[in-house]
């Protein structure tokens, strides 16, 4: 047991710092946003299990050879306090990363119901779920709701950009709702926010909403030229484009230069998708594989 | 069928227009012809009252309400939260351009509904 706490801890330690850097600097990620994305939620999602795991397992070491026996015949008289410190690590650790997800939903959906109210106030309805708001700086974003998503566009906007132009942010912002990009990237945030000693985390997170931008790119192209989407990035660029969840960083022109250039880039082939996507389950389920092959073994012994 | 929001919307254009306090009977008669209940003006005056967005002068009889603030200062606002930190590119004062084209917002509503 002590063995699997020791691989478990390695790779908790992988996972949080030089795989997330190789993959925030990995160029394929931008030919592929949506394989990317799958992998950066299995790599943040085997991290956790990593962390949590090793600590359980460390600390139920002393009373068995795997988790379950373990867990059965734990008792007060055995055991070394840095057992018990784990094990008690284990579940601080668990009900952090609980608690601050219920925590970073509940203010998102605060600070969005505000917004909402706000954009109520300033705009007129435009179809079933659209918004339009006065102003002549050029904006689109996606207010994303619980139930019902809103779109808003401003008149700066309509004015500026022609008939495909328009489709193209039309498509773009679809995508944030129907893909419910709200979802990821309030998970990711609840991530980074509840792990402040993440090295990467600031620009892990940058990363992922930059990604997050791409893919609704990816979903604007089917519709119009790529030349058009260009040009509809940059206009809207100018004002802002904050992506589905509230309010991420507006377009820099770093991000808006990155979501342009790689419209240039050939997508990725089917094959190699494939591959990333079972290296995403792969990476899941080998710390799942740790934590509960031994328990599994033992049953069927 | 108006909504909550759309009355509410309503009654902030009317207080932000003038820049003037009006009672609630000024209000209803200014939108006779939704033919609202007086109640329904008082509820929503609480509820804008309660967001912050109205201020009650309860000194006098009718009680007055006015804007909090201007149209321009929450305008302001919702920008500086959506375009985060980078109020730089969004001057504070904008003036109100005017509303889109009817053939704009035509056109808009025509790529929406595909």
């Amino acid at each position: 047991m002590i063995l699997t706490a020791a691989a478990l801890g390695v790779l908790a330690v992988l996972l949080a710092w030089p795989v997330p850097v190789l993959l925030a600097r990995a160029r394929w990620t931008r030919r592929s946003p949506g394989t990317a994305l799958i992998l950066w939620q299995a790599v943040a999602l085997a991290g956790g299990l990593a962390m949590i795991g090793s600590l359980l397992v460390f600390g139920l070491a002393p009373y068995g050879d795997d988790l379950v026996s373990a867990f059965l015949a734990v008792d007060d008289r055995s055991g070394e306090p840095w057992h018990w410190i784990a094990l008690a690590a284990a579940g601080l650790l668990g009900a952090h990363l609980l608690l601050n997800l219920l925590a970073t939903v509940i203010r998102a959906e605060h600070q969005r119901r505000r917004h909402a109210h706000l954009v109520t106030l300033l705009s007129e309805p435009l179809g079933a779920n659209a918004r339009i708001i006065d102003s002549p700086t050029p904006i689109a974003y996606c207010l994303p709701g619980p139930l019902s998503s809103v779109t808003v566009f401003s008149a700066g906007l309509v004015a500026l950009l022609d008939e495909r132009e328009l489709r193209a942010v039309i498509e773009h912002e679809k995508a944030h709702v129907v893909q419910r990009h709200d979802v990821v990237l309030i998970a990711f945030r609840a991530w980074f926010a509840a792990l402040p000693w993440f090295p990467i985390a600031y620009r892990a997170q940058r990363e992922v909403g930059l990604l997050v931008e791409m893919l609704a790119d990816d979903r604007a192209r089917r519709v119009v030229e790529d030349a058009e989407l260009a040009r509809a990035i940059e206009a809207v660029g100018s004002g802002a484009d904050a992506a589905a969840s509230v309010w991420a960083e507006p377009g820099t022109p770093d991000t808006l230069n990155a979501r342009v250039a790689r419209l240039a880039l050939a997508p990725l082939s089917v094959a190699r998708e494939a591959l990333i996507v079972g290296s995403a389950a792969a990476l899941i389920g080998v710390p799942t594989a740790l934590l509960l092959a031994p328990a599994a073994l033992a049953l069927f012994s | 069928m108006a909504t909550l929001g759309e009355l509410e919307r309503a009654i902030m254009d009317l207080l932000w227009r003038d820049d003037v306090s009006l009672s609630a009977y000024d209000l209803q008669e200014a939108l006779a012809d939704r033919k609202l209940a007086p109640t329904t003006i008082l509820t929503v005056l609480s509820r804008l009252e309660a967001k912050g967005f109205v201020i009650r002068d309860r000194r006098s009889r009718p009680h007055l309400y006015a804007a909090a603030a201007t149209r321009e200062d929450h305008m302001a606002e919702l920008m500086h939260e959506v375009l985060g930190g980078a109020s730089d590119r969004v001057a504070v004062l904008e003036r109100f351009v005017g509303q889109v084209s009817r053939d704009e917002a035509e056109t808009l509503r025509r790529l929406l509904g595909s």
